[in-house]
């Protein structure tokens, strides 16, 4: 018989711990220590991604900088549920800015540290935050200065998808066919239309600044690797996380992990990472499946699924799926699991 | 305070904002009854033990199993593992080898010589045992647990039943058997052999509160083949039996076995293993009606015995027998077809099942037999009050985890008993059905397989035929388990949820929820790998 080493802890690295692991083996989330950068009483709905990742994210941030992180947060769905007046659900030294400069605040905060001029290089790090509005529309001249100056700053953008605590608008990250409050699902192409697109990430990439990477809250441990990752990085990093939103989406709040694990396995959202313009590695499709598995349970597209099914629309919406998995590499693979 | 401009409140926490509020649905974590151990005849709570085992702390798995099987090294090799059947895990990759764990875990024991826990203080009850076949053995276990005192009496003259008379040493080594038995005796129960009890009533005399009787299904079936003088027929307990002794049985160059079940697959493979060069089993219906274990059949096919499906044998003649071929018909029942044929044979060994011995209850009063097997109700009482019975004289399934089973359960109800109260088992809890769980979170990772003992030292020796597992792979193998119905502390919930909500209590002690600031998302629930946390409507 063949010797089969242990290297087996039961749900291999996919659960947040694992009782078999030793500590330093385990995620940030699953300490007990862990940061709790964005505490319990803060206003988001039930089961919200956003409110998740940013936790994922910043204690990731401040587990890898020994807790010395200043955070600068555009206006959106975060900013108005952590911190309606006088609370604040933050942990950390946090800073609102308007919807659109947070990358210029961020910057400017990286300045201030270096004026100061405590040590050569600040130990304190700089990280901006935002939704896909306030970073892919109106934030996004002053993200792309911010690249361009290869500013000390790690920008994260919470995508959901749409301007959601307003009510749900289109956003310029607003996928094809998705229903808002500003693309009803009316007309002959109900929902958003299937533009030419606007994949912030693949534009970071364009900048050729050190990180660019995207992520899910439903893959705790790549997350958490990419936060790391960027703050080995000085100058600017850009990590697009993918947020599903229970409001906005029309799902149900307990699957909000499982809506991000679809969109990832369906090749709808490509996760990987690039340094300097190029990429390093891509997270691969585990159990591949069709668009339509991550359509279906979305009130969004519930017009996709009508008495006559859009099937040219849902086609459409695969194709683009298949284009990603070609593009990037996800195909699944042997011995990946 | 002086304060910035425009300022005018104190800045505050977020925790002022008791989000539970929200809540119309609350998380509550549950223990659902794990498949492996729904499906188990002995009652065992595998996934229990193999928590343990998946640590690397054995000796804790064992004594966690032991708790309901004082014998799992011989469960370990005879037991047909229904819990394997029942595995969530066969819908991920495949089932858990739960089997070869447990014998790593009863060979571990023995190596190392664990004992069991102490016994309850002594409650001065005497509980009389009739046989010392696994049923006997698990009861007599039970009741010396509990505080009683139990006294096997074994007709016989080694104590093991049907586990030394009747399974094959290729299947169960003696040395395994006897040191199981051996840690029953030094734990406190009593075992006098050569004791056959003619006469329950009288025997009770013998200071006794209640009596337990396994005595096991010892009597063949037989079933009427015209026969020559010469030709040898004989029936399968007495060649097992025979096995035991100093002179094997004869049964020549060329030997048929009747009979489609374990027993007919334990002779055929005996015979061949004596030197037959041909071992024939004859069975009148298909396999898939066969009622031996699958893997058993192919076991025997790897060894070279034949199987001959629908066929009945009409007669046995001085060097061959005359069979008949037989049809399913509409019903899917065997019919003869009239066609004949000659097989060479020098012996026949008939396996068509087994008879109770009921002799010794001819007096008791109250007592219902059906079918040649003694009635007892749920908690294995008959009708008679105070005699309770088990094994293969009170009912259909006939294995050792069977016979396990009954007497862990008999020796809860002579307890009850014995207490003046009524034997009322605790409910179980709702199955984890692999609905119930998130397999997302489970790696691939294939079964461990068991070295198989080469194939011509298989058709030639009485060794062993399954090898165990080493340390290394019991643990890969016990890692395999995914837990189903219980928390094994994954720190999921801890992790996903959106509203820090779930405070982690340390190792060993799970979780609870805050439920000031639980908005009832449900996500805890939904990636609970396996499935212990359920969602209930919050009143009002």
């Amino acid at each position: 018989m063949s010797f089969q080493p242990v290297k087996f802890y039961q749900t291999g690295t996919f659960t947040v711990g694992n009782r078999l692991l030793p500590p330093e083996e385990r995620s940030v989330q699953a300490s007990t220590k862990r940061f709790n950068s964005i505490n319990s009483g803060h206003r988001a709905c039930q089961g919200c991604g956003e409110a998740l990742g940013a936790r994922y994210a910043i204690d990731a941030a401040m587990e890898a900088t020994d807790g010395q992180v200043i955070a600068a947060n555009a206006t959106g769905c975060l900013e108005v549920f952590s911190t309606p007046y006088p609370e604040t659900s933050w942990q950390i030294p946090w800073i609102h800015s308007l919807f659109g400069n947070t990358a210029a605040v961020a910057t400017g905060i990286a300045a201030a540290l270096k004026v100061k001029g405590l040590t050569q290089t600040p130990r304190t790090r700089v990280v901006a935050q935002g939704g896909d509005g306030g970073t892919t529309d109106i934030g996004f001249g002053c993200l792309s200065g911010m690249f361009e100056r290869n500013d000390d700053v790690l920008y994260i953008c919470y995508d959901n998808g749409g301007y959601m605590n307003t009510g749900v608008q289109r956003s310029s990250a607003t996928p094809p066919a998705a229903r808002t409050a500003t693309t009803m699902a009316v007309g002959p192409a109900p929902g958003n239309v299937f533009g030419q697109g606007k994949f912030l990430p693949a534009i970071a990439m364009a900048h050729e600044i050190p990180y660019v990477a995207t992520a899910t809250v439903a893959d705790l441990r790549d997350l958490e690797a990419k936060v790391r990752r960027a703050m080995e990085f000085r100058g600017a990093r850009y990590i697009h996380i993918l947020v599903p939103c229970p409001l906005g989406w029309g799902t149900a709040s307990h699957d909000t992990i499982k809506m991000a694990r679809l969109a990832k396995e369906t090749g709808i959202f490509p996760v990987f990472e690039a340094e300097h313009g190029e990429i390093k590695s891509v997270l691969a499709i585990r159990r591949p499946l069709p668009v339509e598995d991550y359509l279906r349970p979305q009130k969004r597209y519930a017009h996709l699924f009508g008495k006559t099914p859009a099937v040219e629309t849902i086609a459409h919406i695969q194709a683009l799926a298949d284009k990603n998995i070609r593009k990037y590499g996800l195909q699944a693979r042997k011995g990946d699991h | 305070m002086d304060k910035p401009f425009a300022i005018t409140l104190d800045p505050g926490s977020s925790l002022a904002n008791h989000t539970g509020s929200w809540r119309t649905f609350r998380p509550e974590y549950v223990d659902r009854l794990p498949p492996c151990n729904a499906a188990c005849p002995a009652g065992e709570n595998i996934q229990g033990w193999l928590f343990h085992a998946e640590a690397g702390d054995y000796e804790k798995a064992w004594h966690a199993l032991v708790e309901n099987n004082p014998l799992p090294a011989i469960m370990g090799r005879v037991c047909y593992h229904p819990c394997e059947g029942g595995c969530n895990r066969q819908h991920v990759d495949s089932a858990v080898g739960i089997n070869s764990v447990e014998r790593f875990l009863g060979d571990e024991a023995r190596k190392q010589g664990w004992k069991f826990a102490p016994p309850a203080a002594a409650t001065g009850k005497r509980v009389l045992v009739v046989g010392s076949g696994p049923a006997g053995l698990s009861a007599a276990y039970h009741l010396t647990r509990m505080g009683h005192k139990a006294v096997i009496y074994e007709a016989g003259p080694l104590a093991g039943g049907m586990m030394r008379f009747g399974i094959p040493k290729y299947r169960l080594p003696r040395d395994v058997l006897d040191a199981e038995i051996q840690r029953l005796i030094d734990f406190g129960v009593e075992i006098q052999l050569q004791t056959k009890v003619t006469d329950v009533q009288q025997a009770m005399k013998d200071g006794f509160d209640a009596v337990f009787l396994g005595v096991g299904a010892h009597i063949a079936k037989r079933a009427y083949i015209p026969a020559g003088d010469a030709n040898k027929v004989l029936d399968a307990v007495a060649v097992l039996r025979g096995m035991e002794g100093h002179d094997a049985p004869m049964l020549g160059r060329k030997v048929v076995v009747y009979g489609g079940g374990n027993t007919a697959i334990d002779v055929a493979r005996t015979a061949k293993r004596l030197g037959a060069e041909e071992a024939i089993i004859v069975y009148r219906r298909t396999r898939d009606k066969m009622p031996a274990h699958d893997f058993e059949v192919e076991e025997a096919l790897q060894e070279g015995i034949s199987i001959k499906w629908l066929t009945t044998i009409k007669e046995a003649g001085e060097s061959d027998i005359m069979v008949e071929k037989m049809a399913l018909d509409d019903k899917g029942f065997p019919q003869p077809t009239g066609e004949f044929e000659r097989i060479e044979a020098d012996s026949v060994v008939l396996a068509l099942g087994q008879d109770a011995d009921l002799s010794l209850l001819e007096n008791v009063p109250g007592l219902v037999v059906e079918g040649g097997m003694i009635k007892v109700d749920a908690g294995m009482m008959t009708g008679h009050p105070g005699v309770f019975a088990g094994g293969d004289m009170a009912g259909n399934e006939r294995t050792v985890t069977v016979a396990v089973g009954h007497g862990k359960k008999a020796a809860r109800a002579i307890d009850a008993w014995l207490r003046g109260e009524q034997y009322a088992p605790l409910p179980k809890a709702e199955i984890a059905t692999i609905e119930r769980m998130n397999s997302w979170y489970y790696s691939d990772a294939p079964k461990t397989v068991r070295p198989v003992l080469d194939i011509i030292r298989r058709q030639s020796t009485f060794e062993e035929v399954l090898g165990g597992l080493d340390e290394t792979n019991a643990l890969f193998e016990a890692r395999r388990c995914m837990s189903c119905g219980n928390c094994f502390e994954c720190d999921n919930c801890y992790g996903v949820c959106p509203d820090n909500a779930v405070i982690k209590l340390g190792p060993g002690k799970r979780f609870k929820f805050n439920f000031d600031y639980c908005k009832g998302c449900g996500i805890c629930a939904t990636e609970c790998p396996c499935g212990a946390i359920r969602m209930v409507a919050e009143e009002n």
